[in-house]
């Protein structure tokens, strides 16, 4: 469903992505994880042209995301997307958040909007606070609010760019339940996430970044965790950091 | 020189003379707000495109404006138009349009410093749901924007409200020329002076205590 090609990316002189290629199949859930500034994060606004690229391909669904004609609108509103720091519109209620692209870009009706909207809003358990503003929700809600906003687009793919790492601890959990209901409906995700737990409960594929913006594994979940042997002394490094406590 | 007297101010003063002009420098500073920010905003956009092509003309046409007396600009729009179209369109409008003109090059860099202080996580994920760059803007930045920059707008229009006195240059009808006029006619131009300035006065600082008052209404809860 989603194919990337040799991908490499430069800021001036400095190589952000080096040739990352990967596949990702209808239902999978792919983790990205990597120490900061590996590229993880831009990794996954390429897939949905937030970030432009110099060299390689991306295809979403067949549709050539480089191509130079290809519509990128209409590309993004099938590709849902959360952000670390949730990019609620501050000036919109909440139903507002849900409905504005659904009627704005896919058409909808006010009523339809909103009836599908609230729908997901249900789903992540926030129907009490449809009338109030992003900045009177915590931190939590704010997320479970941008997935519901991502999901209510009907996308045929999820992009999670570090959806927990802005959140309080005690939040964390809130946001990745619904994380793993949506994995488990089968719902094709890719995740930059440092949550391992999330990748072992539900993950299919983990990848691991490493400064400089290079995939340096690219396996199953259980060739990930459960085979050390295999893993590169860097992944072998970063995993007994993060995995320690 | 006789003591200032003020015994011949009474409401015709007002209805005669003061009202007229009073409604043209309050028309004239709406339509010189509405127009400059509309305008406005389009130069800051322009200048915020990333295109040379649109850049160039907003920036050349932005600090030519904001280094030009207003003044000047009254006086050179009015005689020009004589000169270009073989008529005059009187001082009225003239003066309307060249107000228009100039506050937008003030607008625009307030527009582009409220554009500039929308995160730029709040464009992705417009773009992220599939908004054009259009609607990205409409819906998502400018409202955001224009909002974060009411206080200053509000500002901007009241310094507006006082440099319309300075279409006295070309003879428009405006609150100033109101009281000037009724200052001849009575003989008593020193008074009018003083009146004028009170009017400015209490219209300005009521709008400044009302700016005040909507600062702290209005800040997005973030």
């Amino acid at each position: 469903m989603i194919e990337l090609k040799n991908v490499s990316k430069w800021y001036g002189p400095v190589q952000v992505l080096n040739n990352c290629s990967t596949n990702i199949q209808k239902g999978e859930v792919v983790v990205v994880c990597g120490p900061s500034g590996s590229g993880k994060s831009t990794l996954i606004k390429t897939i949905n042209a937030l970030e432009p690229f110099q060299q390689g391909e991306i295809f979403v669904d067949g549709i050539a995301v480089h191509g130079k004609d290809t519509d990128l609108p209409k590309l993004r509103s099938r590709v849902g997307m959360v952000f670390q720091h949730f990019e609620l519109f501050p000036h919109l209620s909440v139903t507002e958040n849900l409905t504005i692209a659904q009627q704005k870009v896919l058409g909808r009706s006010e009523e339809e909007a909103r009836a599908h909207g609230l729908k997901y809003l249900e789903r992540v358990g926030l129907m009490a606070h449809k009338d109030k503003f992003p900045g009177q929700l915590s931190g939590g809600q704010q997320q479970r609010v941008a997935i519901a906003r991502a999901l209510s687009m009907d996308p045929i793919v999820m992009l999670f760019d570090e959806p927990t790492s802005a959140l309080d601890p005690e939040m964390v959990g809130e946001v990745l339940d619904v994380m793993v209901d949506l994995a488990n409906e089968g719902m094709t995700m890719m995740c930059v996430t440092h949550e391992m737990g999330f990748a072992r409960k539900v993950g299919s594929r983990v990848i691991f970044m490493d400064v400089g913006g290079k995939v340096l594994e690219d396996c199953s979940k259980d060739e990930f965790f459960n085979h050390p042997e295999n893993r590169q002394p860097r992944t072998k490094e970063f995993l007994n950091k993060i995995l320690a406590h | 020189m006789s003591a200032l007297d003020f015994s011949f101010v009474d409401w015709d003063i007002f209805s005669k003379f003061v009202l007229k002009g009073m409604l043209f420098s309050v028309q004239l500073t709406l339509v010189a707000t509405i127009g400059g920010i509309v305008f406005g905003t389009l130069l800051a956009l322009m200048r915020l495109s990333g295109r040379k092509v649109l850049e160039l003309p907003a920036v050349v046409y932005v600090n030519g404006m904001r280094s030009i007396p207003l003044v000047m600009v009254i006086l050179w729009f009015f005689l020009l138009i004589p000169f270009l179209i073989g008529r005059s369109i009187g001082a009225e409008l003239s003066a309307t349009i060249t107000f228009v003109a100039f506050e937008a090059a003030y607008f625009s860099e307030i527009m582009r410093a409220g554009i500039q202080s929308i995160p730029r996580g709040q464009v992705m994920a417009g773009q992220a749901l599939g908004m054009t760059y259009g609607q990205n803007m409409r819906l998502i930045v400018l409202p955001q924007a224009f909002r974060n920059m009411i206080p200053v707008l509000l500002t901007q229009t009241i310094i507006l409200f006082q440099d319309t006195s300075l279409v006295y240059a070309i003879g428009a009808y405006d609150l100033l020329k109101g009281f000037v006029t009724a200052g001849k006619i009575y003989g008593r131009v020193e008074e009018v002076y003083i009146l004028a300035a009170l009017a400015y006065f209490v219209i300005c600082f009521g709008l400044s205590a009302l700016v005040r008052r909507l600062q702290a209404r209005i800040a997005i809860i973030r």
